[in-house]
């Protein structure tokens, strides 16, 4: 059968079983809506946490990313796997103790405030929103890719798919929906993982395989080390960011981790406190599958990649001897090659092939001489430093294509690829759906039920959700189509909001029995002020990294905004009157584990 | 509810001590040995990976699924002792 069938095939089949689930498993209270009805199994819910979290970012982006950068990309692996220890012992079980449906809900409630509940739906908002954008652009990339249609085309149809599922099912649609979409792109992500492994180093498990020596008598990553210095490039597995700011990034990637609104949602959907705990250990062990497996895919993926680019010979590839994988990369825009030195060969080594920011090439309709693209920021001279490289070079490579092209670059079977399509897209749309759930949630019940208009009835506000689920796709779908060129820059901001002000708020509720109206207010906006103002500066208005506080890059500075937000609330909350009793029976309360009962909205 | 207050503050004490037990082994493995002190522990080699890359990129995740599944473990001895499990 051909890759296209295949293709077809693959995800044609996993969308139909999408929205069989989402028929049998409608919602038809707010409670199944927003919760599933509090009923969901740990281990089914460890799943679904999993599907929530791993987003075409993890599925697509990070081995990419890890590729191209090596030892920095630990932050990543352990920032986003890390913060489930935090989830798990520090917010999780109180939070489903506390019973309630949403983020805001908790704030609202534990710190009595409208205006509090307000700024944390704010919050939930912007980070969701921020993070379904690069989803639905995730979604259309597959589907330009493999299934040659616009990514326009592709963009809609993920937005149908979503919208069936959402807005029919809700929560406990979504719920099932990502218990499917986490088995899909789990086989998925590994499936290429154990043959790339098995191909490269004999072992079938990545895990081990990055570790295994090679016929060479060198093990992988000294290969890749050797290969990395011999064209210029850093070590890979030498770091070169600063401590400070790896340290600093890792604890805003943890707490930003903790504080995401459609990952604490999912703790609430389970029956007891106990049930919330173990739902966090499920949930890390199917996180765990894929990212332990990534940083094998992206060392076996640099060693491909350069040796299929430069050849046995490590001199370059003929044009027209390079692979189909290149050139249909390049035909998607993702791949450029520049012929600097008028040979006729491909090189990759350090440096940029064309001019402009990151050297991504801005290419024309026109084909040059050799039937390549043409792009017209096309580097004219071929100057390299002679002392750390063979050549100048000469190819584009956008992170994002490592894990999509690995197994076309392995010459992996059809069926291997058509796999790959169909996970990536399932890890878009399973985040996707739990963001857009959030969205709606956070309008519905936060803004409408408690804050405009307590009087609505509970097939109103279940009305107002899907309403609101509705704009919230169209608007993502938008973004999608028309994706701000930032998108990675604003992805840094969802998890500094999350870590500055959701985070910290959380915690205090909790910890901190003194904390009151006031302080939760002044610590939250601190936070929220401070990160967004500190990225806003040093992304948009022109900030020199010369001028970095401490060194610390925008991606870490929500760990400020976040120690910033503790001093400010503590030190608020102490000059003001302490909260009520009642307030303070409440919290008692939280940390007691018996008598959780479902989550219900009081 | 029929626990009392003392036997609540109690419980609660112990709580935070296995919190804070399992977040000092989650602060070395991770802050400790993945960025602080990842320069030194990369001269020892362990299965083919420098030791301090391997746990930045692998062993800490290890630890931190075995973490929650021990915190849970203990949770359940501790809710069981107070008898405020469900």
């Amino acid at each position: 059968m051909s890759l296209d069938l295949l293709t077809y095939l693959f995800i044609g089949g996993s969308f139909a079983l999408y929205i069989g689930i989402a028929i049998w498993a409608r919602a038809g209270s707010t409670k199944e809506f927003y919760v599933a009805g509090g009923g969901v199994p740990p281990i089914a819910n460890g799943m679904a946490t999993a599907a929530d979290w791993m987003s075409a970012a993890s599925f697509i982006s990070l081995a990419g990313l890890i590729s191209f950068v090596g030892r920095d990309g630990s932050a990543y692996l352990m920032g986003w796997t890390g913060g489930y220890v935090l989830l798990a012992l520090l917010l999780a079980p109180y939070l489903r103790k506390f019973g309630k449906f949403t983020v805001p809900d908790f704030v609202g409630d534990r710190y009595g405030s409208n205006l509090a509940r307000t700024i944390a739906v704010v919050c939930t908002i912007v980070i969701s929103f921020t993070y379904v954008a690069g989803q639905m652009r995730g979604v259309g990339i597959v589907f330009s890719r493999y299934l040659h249609v616009d990514i326009n085309t592709g963009v809609i149809v993920g937005m149908a798919i979503v919208f069936f599922y959402a807005v029919l099912g809700g929560m406990k649609g979504i719920t099932y929906t990502q218990v499917a979409q986490y088995c899909v792109l789990i086989l998925a992500f590994t499936v290429p993982a154990f043959f790339l492994s098995a191909q490269i180093t004999g072992h079938f498990l990545p895990q081990f395989g990055l570790g295994a020596t090679l016929e060479s008598g060198q093990s992988v990553l000294a290969t890749l080390d050797q290969l990395s210095v011999d064209l210029g490039f850093a070590q890979y597995t030498a770091g070169k960011k600063s401590t400070i700011d790896i340290f600093f990034l890792t604890i805003a990637l943890m707490c930003g981790t903790a504080g995401l609104p459609h990952v604490i949602v999912r703790f609430f959907t389970v029956p007891r406190v106990k049930d919330a705990r173990t739902t966090g250990g499920y949930a890390l062990i199917f996180i765990a599958l894929l990212y332990t497996a990534v940083p094998g895919v992206a060392g076996f993926g640099r060693v491909n990649l350069i040796q299929e680019i430069n050849g046995p010979q490590n001199a370059g590839t003929e044009y027209a001897e390079m692979p189909s994988w290149f050139k249909n990369w390049e035909n998607a825009g993702l791949l450029g090659w520049n012929d600097r030195n008028g040979d006729g060969k491909v090189q990759y080594a350090a440096g940029a092939a064309f001019d402009g920011k990151k050297g991504k090439p801005a290419f024309t309709e026109e084909r040059g001489e050799h039937g390549q693209r043409i792009a017209s920021n096309a580097k004219a001279d071929a100057s390299f430093d002679s002392a750390k490289q063979p050549f100048a070079n000469e190819v584009y490579v956008d992170r994002d294509i490592m894990v999509l092209a690995n197994p076309e670059i392995a010459n992996l079977p059809a069926w291997v690829i058509a796999l790959v399509a169909a996970g990536a897209v399932a890890a878009a749309l399973s985040t996707a759906a739990g963001l857009l759930l959030v969205i709606s949630t956070a309008i519905s019940h936060d803004l409408m039920k408690k804050t405009i208009n307590p009087n609505i009835t509970d097939k109103q506000e279940l009305m107002y959700a899907r309403l609101a689920a509705i704009v919230a796709i169209c608007i993502a779908g938008y973004f999608g189509i028309n994706p701000p060129g930032f998108v990675a820059q604003v992805v840094a901001l969802a998890f500094g909001i999350a870590c500055a002000s959701v985070f910290p708020t959380l915690m205090l509720g909790i910890f901190y029995k003194r904390m009151n109206t006031q302080g939760a207010i002044a610590g939250m906006l601190v936070g929220l002020i401070s990160t967004v103002g500190y990225m806003w500066y040093f992304v948009f208005g022109g900030g020199n990294s010369a001028d970095y506080f401490m060194g610390i890059s925008p991606g870490g500075f929500g760990t400020v905004g976040m120690i910033l937000h503790f001093i400010v609330a503590v030190v608020v909350a102490n000059m003001t009157p302490p909260p009520s009793e009642e307030m303070q029976q409440i919290v008692e309360d939280l940390r007691i584990p018996r008598g959780a009962g479902t989550a219900h909205a009081h | 509810m029929s626990i009392s207050p003392e036997q609540a503050q109690a419980y609660w004490k112990e709580n935070l001590r296995i919190i804070v037990t399992y977040l000092a082994v989650w602060f070395v493995v991770s802050y400790g040995c993945g960025i602080l002190f990842v320069d030194q522990l990369d001269a020892i080699q362990f299965f083919g990976f420098p030791l301090g890359f391997w746990f930045g990129q692998q062993g800490s995740i290890f630890v931190f699924v075995i973490l929650i599944w021990m915190y849970v473990a203990s949770m359940n001895k501790l809710d069981e002792k107070y008898d405020v499990h469900e």
